[in-house]
Order: structure tokens, then C-alpha cells, then sequence
């Protein structure tokens, strides 16, 4: 992590769009009025998706919103490096850099990312990509793995290697639908060659037995 | 929640102390002292510098002790009570540890830090201190960061205590500091680095611990040691802060608070703060004489001749008016001498204010300033205390935040750092207020100890009499007028109004007033320290100006007698509860400038009218002796005498008018000579004002 500061370049204004409204709506509903504050983290959030940054106009509007003071709202900014505090590319490809994505490979995807995309936080020449190395994101079990963040969402992309990462960047370069998940043989996180959990009858309920709950009369299927 | 006793042991030594109290307070009730950086008393706890550890017997790690309160510590398995070792060898190395983490980000720039000398984090580190380092990496190092002409940063100096944030947020109210980045990034900043625009942002110099925020206008000018202190009262408005002024040889170079709960608990307004930088500059350190059309420098013997000669005309015109800086003592001098002249036209209130001249409680803040705590309802009339009182206003703000206090402004709708409710704007809605039967009406008839507080600027018009009148009209029927409470509560600018207002320093028989005196017919205007009226009126008069700042009353003057500062005398200060104060003097007089009574006393020698004392002991006897209620030094009487007190019939009967209430001060750094001489105050009035014209783009 490093130093977190607004971007030096900062648009005039800011204004939630039709879309963003009624997640907003939907959000401060989950919360009472007088402490409406606390909806400030899915409201960066939600101008983050919009505009792919959270902008200087973008907090003062929030904290406007939320009546909070701008500096409380520019704290959980900077506090959270989920939010980009400045323009990212069209894809933002999140490389996990801890130990076990480390211990994968991570490196040779950061040294594909900086060969291919440049320097970490700045956007690619062509705008289609900014890389950033980022801590756990909690799927060890396969390694190494990004993030991609872009219009379709936000996506685990696993099991990589730098020669299936260097054809993913090809491929969202020219603009096709990648595959999300293991980029391996995997479904999920099971062990690799595995038959386990394969047989279809674990799936379609015929191995299900009545039980009793404890305290009820009721028999729960 | 019960606050009932707990017994609890301290280092084996038994106290009891109350359930609510935070272990760090148990600490020193029981005669410890416990290192700490973030916490602050009169702040919210924070629990984030962990130098406060403390050993819980029978936990397995130690606790802070500002952040644990004594309900929740647990007793020995047989029922003993619950013991804590403030002393032991387990919290000294939890210490040292803490203090090791602490000073692996730290400059060792001690010896070029302005909190050298002073600082927490140095005194603390003489017990908790490593000798050496272990941190071989690199050292972290943070931007300073822009907070305005008063807050000077070096924020590599930082450990994140932030009591700044805290004071910003909660007693100023203006939140404005935050802590942003997290971890080792965590930086202190101000939104966009933009001045803090707070009356009361100078205090987070004194909060702050390390050197991180220091004093812009002190930078690199002397080591506490090399000050010479001196406990006094501060001018700066109405309110007597208590503060310490330092002084190295002839020049004051910084003011401080001092604690006192009853008026400024320990915040001084920024004002206060920086009103030594005009103690050195536009100073009258000689007598002058204006020769065709100029002023030239004269002695003191010829300065007084020709006042002496001017003061033995025609006694119904001549006039004398007091400003606001005068000490009681300075007044009563120029009082006596006008007695003995003859002169009846004497005011102390340059502003108009039509107050004065009947029972004190008809011009005190009787509700007293640590009364507004106990207040449950308060109407502000004609006053925006956050210019005219900052530590008031945060006194307000203070009871508004925890005691759920209603506030209620007739006057301008402007900002004071708290939520009110803007029940009119002019003085006809003050007086139609009592006929009302809903809206803010209630919340005061229905409050048990309801306030008014009555600003002195609402005063100032024709209808000052009638305006006066419909407060205490208003104070009466909604019952602030009882006998153990008094919340008719005048908010009075001027340091030196109430003293003025005790000993009668107000137009005698047949005399004028200042506006009488200020349209015209005068022979001779004596202005005592007076700057603050449109000098062009006084047109035809001969202006003998005593005072100490070369202002628009030395610039008017036909005759200058260079007197005392404030800083520069001893005097007596009444503030605006009535609270009668000892001012000290710190520094000697500028040149030849003279004490200011001194000045009244040769003169009065001079008209062959010797006032009756020879020197500032037997002043203060005859000023005891003629106003008994000066001689109360430190009381605020508060609900005295509020039984007797007939709130309904003060002031006069009249119309009130339908113009708008303003506030007594449009600009809070300029309200005085001394303030106007300040480099940083008009820094900060540059700033408040330019904001403004942004915003209006």
C-alpha cells in the first residue's frame, strides 16, 4: 500500500445517473434516517461503478447527500483501496501479490502485467487496462488469480499462468467475452483430477433423508 | 446508569471511586499519573496511543486505562476486588514498547522542533525511552499539510493521536480535520488542505502533543524556557479567558490559556491568541502634538500642559469616552478627574448601548457562562456569540451536544456551529414572542431554567431602551427570572463595559452620551483607548486620544498620550457575568508611554485637582471603597439578588423597531486596535473573507 491521494485532475462536477439513483434508493432504505451516514461505503461504491473512480466532486456530492462533513466522507475514500481515486482502464485487472498466490506464480503475472499494461496504478496507452498488485482476496485454492473489474462486473479469473494471462489480456484487448472462474480443468476449488463430488446423484436430492428437528413436530424434508 | 462506588485496588493500595470512572481517572484518584497522547479530558476518549497501558491483575494482557471503565473490571476469584498495577514491571516494558513503535516514524528533530522544551512525547520518552533504535527500514515521511495563517504543520512530526480531529469535531464544531490514508499512510489533513475556519482553531496547537502543529506566527522565536510568564486576563472580548502571557524582555511573544472552568474551561479563541503580534507594531510610545495639521512628538510636560489647558474650559463641553480595553482602575482615575472638573458627559459604551445605570442585573450575563450548562432552553437575541464570544458559543455548543439543550436565535440566520431554531429576526418579533402560544414560545415557558441571552449590538439603535425592556419583558414571563436562577443573560463585547457600567462611568446630570457627544458641540473630546466610533463626528472638537495603538482615534487626535497596553499594567477586569478579574502586568509600557490612570493622575495635578491616591494600592482602595462590588475578585454572582431583580420594568418603555438584529462584530479578528495591529489576525480576515467571495461566484 502507499500513499492514497485524490487525482491532481478532477472533473467540474459529478451527478449520480438514473441507474445509480435507485441503487441508492435502495441502499439509504436500509437504514434510518438520522443515521443515514452509514450508508457512505455502498454509496462510494455505487459512484465508483458509474464513473470508475470516485472523484473530488463525486465525495462532496455523497457527503452532501448523507449530510456528513466532505472530510469524513474523503477519509473512508482514502481509508479503502477498493475505491480508485483516480481514472483506471477500461479493465482493471487486480493481481493478488500474498504469499500463497505468491508462491504460484503472481510474479510472472505482474511481470506480464508490467510488460504488457506498463506501470502499476496508470492506464495502458490503448485505455483498455490499469493493474494493480492487491492483498488476499481469499481464493488461495487457486492460485494464482486476479480480479477483473470492468463493465461486466467485478470477476474472479483463477488458476492462471502467464501464458493464459497473456491470452486473456489478448482477448479482453479485442474486446471478446472471457471465461470467468479456473482457467484450468477445475469447476471450483476442488483438488485437481479429482472424480470426487462428481457423481450426479449428490445433486438431485434422491440422497436427502427426513430429519427431525430438535424442539418442532414438524419433519423437515 | 448507577454511578455508584466501586472499591478497587490500586498498585495495593485500596480506593474507592466512582463506576463510571475510566481507569486512567481511578489512576489519579488514587495520586498516579498515567502517560497519554490521545487522551483528553475534555475530549471524547479515542484509545488509539496505547501509552496509557495499565495491568489488570488476573488479565492476561494490560489495558488502556483512558478506554476501560471500573464497572467493567473484574474482582479476584474469592471476591476480592479487582486490583490494577499502574507501577508494575509488566507495564513499564507494555510502555516502552508502545513509546519504541512511537518513535520509530519520529524525527529526531528535537533540537529544531518548537515543542522542544514542552513536548509530551520528549518528557514522556525520559521514562519510557529507548536509548537507541532497533528499525533499521526506512522512515516514513508525510507532506505537511495547509491549515491556515495560525496552524503551522510538520506532519512528519505526527503520531495520530488525533485530539486535533476530535477538538475540530466536537467543542468547535466545525469539522473540518480528518485522518485519512490508514496504517502506516495515515496522514492528518484538512478537506483539499483549505484553513480551518474556526474562532477557535489555534487551541489543537496546544492539544497537540508532539510538535506536529505548532504556532505559524511563534515559528522559531523562542524556547519556553527563556519565557517569562505571567498568569493574566485576556481583553479580547467580553468573556476575561484566563490566559498566560510569555514574554522574553520587552516583547510579549505568545498567549496561552490558563484552566478555568468557570469561563474558558482551558480554550482561548484565536483572537486571544494572537493579539501579542499587535502588542509590538503601530505602538504610541511618545506624546504628540498636532502642529498644523501634523503630529509632532512632544514631552510629556508640554503634552499635559496643553491637555491641562483644554480640560480647564467650558466643563459642559467636554467629553469623555472609554473603549474597550480600559482596566477599572484607568476609568475610575479619568471618572474622578471628570468629577472634580465637573465634566458630566462621560460614557464608557462607544457603541451606543443603551444599558446601564440601574441594577447590575440589568447588564450582567446572569445566567454565568458554566450556567449555560444548566440552561434547558436558550434564546439568542441580537448576538452571534461564535464572533462575539467564541468560548461562549462553545459553551452552547458544548450543552447543545450532551444535555440536549434548545436553541433559539432572533437575529441574522447565520452559521454558530449548532443546530437553533430561527424564530424571527428583528426586535418585533422579540416583543410579539410572548404573545405567541406555540413554536419556540413553549419550549421555553416549559424549560425549567429557560435563558436569554441578549446581545449588546441589539442595543445600539434608537430602540436600544425598548428592545432591552422587551427581553427582560420576555425573560420574566416565561419565568428565566426565579430565585435561584437567573437566565436574563447581556452578552456584553467590550472587556471593559461592566467595570465601566459598576463604577458609573456613564453621563451625570445634564451630560450627553456618546451620540450626544458624537453630534457635535464638543470643545474637547478626551477618548480613553476609544477607536471604535466615526471619528468624522467629533468634527470642530480637540481630540486628546490616551491609549497604546496608533488606531482611528490617534489617527484623529489633536493630542496623543501614549498609555499602557493591557498587557503592560495591572488592572482590573470585569467580565461579562460580572466576574471581577486580576490582569497582570507582563511587560513594561512602550517608551515613554505611562501607565493609563497615571496619566489622569499627573493631569489632574496639572488642573490643580490632585486625585486623591499616589499610587495603584490606594486607586484600588478608593475604587473598593466607591464600588464595593469590584472588590469580589473571582465571583460571578450569577442568581444573586435575581429575587429583588424586577426583570419587566428595565430599560425604557417604547416602541421596538422592525430593522433586522445584526451582530455587535461584523469581523471577528478587527474588533480592537490591538486585534487590528495583528499580521495574523488580518491573515485570517483576509481568509474569511475570500472564501465568501468565491462562493458568491
Amino acid at each position: 500500500m502507499s500513499v492514497r491521494r485524490l487525482a491532481k485532475e478532477q472533473p467540474e462536477s459529478f451527478a449520480f445517473n438514473k441507474k445509480s439513483e435507485a441503487e441508492i434508493k435502495f441502499w439509504l432504505a436500509k437504514y434510518p434516517e438520522a443515521k443515514k451516514a452509514s450508508a457512505v461505503i455502498p454509496m462510494l461504491w455505487i459512484a465508483q461503478k458509474q464513473e470508475g473512480w470516485v472523484s473530488e466532486p463525486a465525495i462532496r456530492d455523497i457527503a452532501t447527500r448523507l449530510e456528513m462533513p466532505y472530510i469524513r466522507v474523503y477519509e473512508v475514500a482514502t481509508f479503502y483501496t477498493m475505491f480508485n481515486l483516480a481514472p483506471v482502464g477500461e479493465n482493471l485487472v487486480q493481481v493478488c501479490g500474498t504469499t500463497p498466490c505468491m508462491l504460484r506464480g503472481a510474479e510472472d503475472l505482474i511481470s506480464v502485467c508490467k510488460k504488457r499494461i506498463g506501470k502499476q496504478h496508470e492506464i495502458s496507452e490503448d485505455g483498455k487496462f490499469t493493474w494493480v498488485e492487491v492483498e488476499c482476496m481469499g481464493a488461495c485454492a487457486n492460485a494464482p488469480m486476479i480480479q477483473l473489474a470492468n463493465k461486466d462486473g467485478d470477476h474472479y479469473i483463477e488458476d492462471l499462468d502467464a501464458e493464459k494471462f497473456e491470452a486473456l489480456l489478448d482477448d479482453l484487448a479485442a474486446g471478446k467475452k472471457v471465461k470467468f472462474g479456473p482457467h484450468s480443468e477445475r469447476n471450483a476449488s476442488e483438488p485437481h483430477g479429482t472424480e470426487a463430488l462428481t457423481d450426479p446423484s449428490l445433486y438431485d436430492g434422491s440422497k436427502a433423508k427426513p430429519i427431525k428437528l430438535p424442539n418442532t413436530e414438524k419433519e423437515e424434508g | 446508569m448507577s454511578d455508584d462506588l466501586r472499591k478497587i485496588i490500586v498498585d495495593g493500595e485500596e480506593v474507592e471511586v466512582p463506576n463510571s470512572f475510566t481507569l486512567l481517572q481511578a489512576a489519579e484518584a488514587a495520586g498516579r499519573e498515567i502517560p497519554r497522547f490521545c487522551y483528553h479530558e475534555r475530549l471524547s476518549v479515542a484509545g488509539n496511543c496505547r501509552m496509557c497501558l495499565v495491568e489488570l491483575v488476573g488479565a492476561p494482557k494490560p489495558a488502556a486505562s483512558c478506554a476501560m471503565q471500573v464497572r467493567d473490571m473484574r474482582g479476584g476469584p474469592n471476591g476480592e476486588p479487582p486490583a490494577m498495577n499502574t507501577l508494575s514491571p509488566m507495564v513499564k516494558k507494555a510502555r516502552e514498547g508502545v513509546m519504541e513503535f512511537l518513535l520509530i516514524n519520529h524525527p529526531l528533530d528535537c533540537p529544531i522542533c518548537d515543542q522542544g522544551g514542552e513536548c509530551d512525547l520528549q518528557d514522556q520518552s525520559v521514562t519510557y525511552g529507548r536509548t537507541g533504535s532497533r528499525f533499521p527500514e526506512n522512515k516514513r515521511a508525510v507532506e505537511d499539510k495547509e491549515m491556515g495563517p495560525i496552524v503551522k504543520t510538520e506532519m512528519t512530526r505526527c503520531i495520530q493521536c488525533t485530539r486535533c480531529v476530535r477538538f475540530i469535531t466536537e467543542v468547535a464544531g466545525v469539522p473540518e480535520i480528518g485522518m485519512i490514508g490508514r496504517g502506516e499512510d495515515a496522514e492528518i489533513t484538512t478537506y483539499l488542505e483549505q484553513a480551518v475556519t474556526s474562532e477557535l482553531s489555534g487551541n489543537v496547537i496546544d492539544l497537540c502533543p508532539v510538535g506536529a502543529l505548532t504556532s505559524k506566527p511563534y515559528a522559531f522565536n523562542a524556547r519556553p524556557w527563556e519565557l517569562k510568564k505571567t498568569e493574566t486576563i485576556d481583553v479580547m472580548d467580553a468573556v476575561g479567558s484566563n490566559i498566560r502571557v510569555d514574554n522574553r524582555g520587552p516583547a510579549v511573544l505568545r498567549i496561552l490559556p490558563r484552566v478555568h472552568e468557570g469561563v474558558n474551561e482551558e480554550w482561548i479563541s484565536d483572537k486571544t491568541r494572537y493579539a501579542w503580534e499587535g502588542l509590538s507594531k503601530q505602538r504610541l510610545d511618545k506624546p504628540y502634538v498636532r502642529e498644523n495639521g501634523k503630529l509632532r512628538a512632544a514631552s510629556w510636560g508640554e503634552a499635559l500642559g496643553v491637555a491641562a489647558e483644554k480640560l480647564s474650559g467650558d466643563a459642559s463641553k467636554i467629553g469623555m469616552i472609554a473603549g474597550d480595553l480600559c482596566s477599572a482602575e484607568e476609568m475610575k482615575a479619568a471618572k474622578d478627574l471628570a468629577d472634580a472638573l465637573g465634566v458630566t458627559s462621560i460614557d464608557c459604551r462607544q457603541d451606543g448601548a443603551k444599558i446601564g445605570g440601574g441594577a447590575r442585573q440589568e447588564y450582567l450575563f446572569n445566567g454565568t457562562i458554566a450556567g449555560i450548562e444548566e440552561a434547558d432552553a436558550i434564546l439568542i437575541v441580537g448576538a452571534n456569540p461564535r464572533t462575539e464570544a467564541a468560548i461562549i458559543n462553545a459553551r452552547i455548543r458544548k450543552t447543545w451536544l450532551h444535555n440536549d439543550t434548545q436553541v433559539g436565535v432572533i437575529g441574522e440566520p447565520v452559521d454558530l456551529t449548532y443546530d437553533y431554531e430561527h424564530v424571527g429576526t428583528s426586535a418585533k418579533d422579540l416583543a410579539g414572542l410572548k404573545k405567541k402560544r406555540s413554536g419556540f414560545i413553549k419550549i421555553l415557558k416549559d424549560a425549567k431554567r429557560p435563558m436569554i441571552i441578549l446581545g449588546a449590538g441589539a442595543l445600539t439603535g434608537e430602540d436600544g431602551g425598548a428592545i432591552l425592556r422587551a427581553a427582560g419583558d420576555l425573560a420574566a414571563s416565561v419565568g428565566a427570572v426565579s430565585e435561584d436562577w437567573n437566565g436574563f443573560s447581556v452578552l456584553h463585547t467590550a472587556a471593559s463595559r461592566v467595570a465601566g457600567l459598576d463604577l458609573g462611568f456613564l453621563p451625570g446630570e445634564g451630560g450627553q452620551d456618546t451620540t450626544g457627544m458624537l453630534s457635535g458641540g464638543m470643545d474637547t473630546v478626551v477618548l480613553l483607548g476609544a477607536d471604535e466610533i466615526d471619528m468624522a463626528k467629533l468634527d470642530g472638537a480637540f481630540v486628546i486620544y490616551v491609549g497604546s495603538h496608533g488606531d482611528a482615534g490617534a489617527h484623529r487626535a489633536d493630542l496623543i498620550l501614549p498609555g499602557a497596553a493591557w498587557t503592560e499594567q495591572d488592572g482590573i477586569f470585569a467580565n461579562t457575568e460580572g466576574r471581577v478579574q486580576l490582569a497582570f502586568r507582563s511587560v513594561f509600557p512602550k517608551g515613554e508611554a505611562k501607565e493609563n490612570w497615571a496619566i489622569f493622575r499627573a493631569l489632574s495635578d496639572r488642573l490643580n485637582k490632585t486625585l486623591p491616591y499616589n499610587n495603584l494600592v490606594e486607586l484600588r482602595q478608593k475604587l473598593f471603597a466607591d464600588t464595593p462590588v469590584l472588590g469580589g475578585i473571582d465571583h460571578a454572582p450569577g442568581a444573586e439578588g435575581a429575587a429583588e431583580f424586577d426583570a419587566k420594568s428595565i430599560g425604557t418603555d417604547g416602541e421596538v423597531g422592525d430593522t433586522p438584529l445584526g451582530s455587535a462584530v461584523s469581523n471577528f479578528y478587527f474588533t480592537n486596535p490591538i486585534a487590528r495591529a495583528s499580521e495574523a489576525l488580518a491573515a485570517c480576515a483576509a481568509l474569511n473573507d475570500a472564501p465568501a467571495a468565491v462562493a458568491a461566484e
